[in-house]
């Protein structure tokens, strides 16, 4: 099936894959070739992608959406990095600010969001263990 | 000698120079802009044009779509009015353009008894509105250039507040859309309610033979609710970019003409300045000419004066010179060097008459006219006779000093 992976300025990655996995506000989800129409609002995750040649890809995906019709996958996102685009040493810093704001305040949703990005990116980065 | 014309004319061009140096690197930029600008237009279209069909989809697939942002108001009682223009000038009549039509419709909106709310984007727009005393809303700039998403989200934040707050019913963009390199015009849209998805929303959940079969995580309602801000800030994005690479081709259409002008200008004024000298010349050339020509009669008469002093001067030099002999030899001609019988050569070495003797002032000899070297012998002083020129301390040429 083809996959798309659009951020509003660019087209991050496209081509044949096998599987895709994302997760949606209510959970993960897989999809493989045939998958029926759908269309879920992306939480902030790993979105991993199964070309039909090459390796496994990760992208660090910050909201979006993902839409399946006709044998292709669009995953659209405001914000989507692959994992040679971030800066670890800056998501690190950016992670232990927002857990300490957290930590502070439980109720600090902007603060639980950035440490949920920059997890996010860490893991897309392989500088940290996947922990779901 | 430059005049106080070719001078001016000179100022001129070198002025004119140096501004045709600035409006050819602008269009060189621009044009390297508007490149870039329509390669950011083209990325983000894949975005915006899943987007569309994303909301398709939902909308043919959803049932009862219901959001603040598709609210269809039954009387609008404000028109919001978001303006795109660009911070700098010097795009020809990109800026003027969007802004006469923006102001259009903000006075037809007037006309018929509707409040307006003014969202600027550019400093342009702020100076034009402000001027005219119109209440602004909200104001941005540093975005027009190279607008990035965070911008779009920015304005679209404000623009659907504005909207859901219920400030306005109908949110119009006023923009200028890129067609092509050479065509860009003025587009005034309707923005919000997003009209096209209210009515596809109403119809997808009219009929249920639009219901593609799709299925929503986690409800078609909360996939609305993330996917129609994201929808307007790609809508505004978009605009924002064609806005952009607009602005960016009409300032390089608008400097090349200024570079033409420029070219044509100088070319002009060389001519003149070219022109002027050659008065210049000319007058000098009529001048000198007109003086020499003055000076030529008189040049002969003064020639003649000077002459006529010339000879005087000698006459008094030799005067003075034979004076002390005048004084000794008495009655003696002024013209005669030895005293009597003696008679200085008259002009061109002629001989004056009745004097056949030639005589050699530096050797003291004389010549009779029997001597061999009389005829080449150039006389300084004439002697009537041998005996005058003997009296005088000459001696005769080829005869020995002791011989005599």
């Amino acid at each position: 099936m083809n996959v798309e992976l659009v951020s509003p300025e660019n087209v991050l990655w496209s081509g044949e894959a096998t599987q895709i996995l994302a997760r949606t506000l209510d959970g993960d989800i897989a999809f493989l070739p045939g998958h029926a129409p759908f269309i879920g609002a992306l939480d902030i995750a790993v979105v991993r992608v199964w070309p039909t040649d090459g390796e496994p890809v990760a992208f660090a995906v910050h909201g979006g959406f993902v839409e399946v019709s006709d044998s292709s996958v669009s995953v659209l996102s405001d914000v989507a990095e692959l994992a040679n685009e971030i800066d670890v040493d800056r998501a690190k810093a950016a992670q232990e600010r927002a857990s300490a704001a957290v930590a502070a305040d439980e109720n600090d949703a902007a603060a639980a969001a950035a440490n949920k990005r920059a997890h996010v990116r860490l893991v897309v980065a392989g500088a940290t263990s996947d922990a779901h | 000698m430059p005049g106080g014309k070719e001078r001016i004319l000179k100022r001129r061009i070198a002025s004119v120079k140096s501004t045709k140096k600035i409006t050819r690197a602008m269009e060189l930029i621009a044009a390297t802009r508007v490149v870039k600008a329509m390669v950011r237009a083209n990325q983000a279209r894949p975005y915006a044009s899943r987007m569309t069909s994303a909301i398709e989809d939902l909308a043919s697939g959803g049932a009862g779509l219901s959001h603040p942002l598709l609210r269809n108001a039954d009387e609008v009682s404000a028109v919001g009015f978001v303006v795109i223009t660009s911070d700098r000038g010097l795009a020809g009549p990109y800026n003027s353009a969007v802004i006469k039509a923006a102001e259009r419709e903000i006075m037809a909106t007037q006309t018929e008894g509707k409040g307006y709310r003014l969202i600027l984007i550019g400093k342009k727009a702020r100076d034009y509105f402000t001027f005219r005393n119109y209440e602004v809303e909200a104001f941005f700039e540093g975005m027009t250039d190279t607008p990035s998403y965070d911008d779009a989200k920015e304005v679209a934040l404000q623009v659907a507040e504005m909207f859901t707050d219920g400030a306005c019913d109908q949110v119009i963009l006023t923009y200028q859309e890129f067609i092509s390199m050479g065509t860009q015009q003025v587009a005034v849209r309707q923005f919000l309610p997003l009209e096209s998805l209210g009515t596809m929303a109403a119809e997808g959940s009219g009929s249920e033979t639009g219901r593609a079969g799709y299925s929503f995580e986690p409800s078609p309602e909360g996939v609305l609710e993330s996917l129609l801000p994201r929808y307007i800030e790609s809508r505004l994005f978009s605009a924002l970019l064609d806005a952009s690479a607009s602005e960016h081709a009409n300032r390089q259409r608008a400097m090349k003409a200024a570079t033409d002008n420029a070219d044509e200008l100088i070319t002009k004024l060389s001519r003149e300045l070219s022109r002027a000298r050659q008065d210049a010349i000319t007058t000098e050339i009529m001048e000198i000419v007109s003086g020499a020509e003055a000076l030529g009669g008189d040049a002969d008469v003064d020639d003649e004066i000077e002459g006529s002093v010339e000879v005087d001067f000698a006459s008094i030099v030799a005067g003075l010179t034979a004076a002390p002999e005048v004084s000794s030899a008495s009655a003696t001609p002024s013209s005669a060097p030895f005293g009597v019988g003696s008679h200085e050569p008259l002009p061109d070495n002629a001989r004056p008459p009745g004097f056949t003797i030639k005589g050699n002032n530096d050797s003291m000899l004389y010549h009779r006219p029997d001597s061999r070297s009389y005829k080449v012998t150039i006389a300084e002083v004439w002697f009537d006779t041998p005996q005058r020129a003997e009296a005088a301390g000459f001696r005769l040429a080829g005869t020995h000093p002791k011989n005599t």
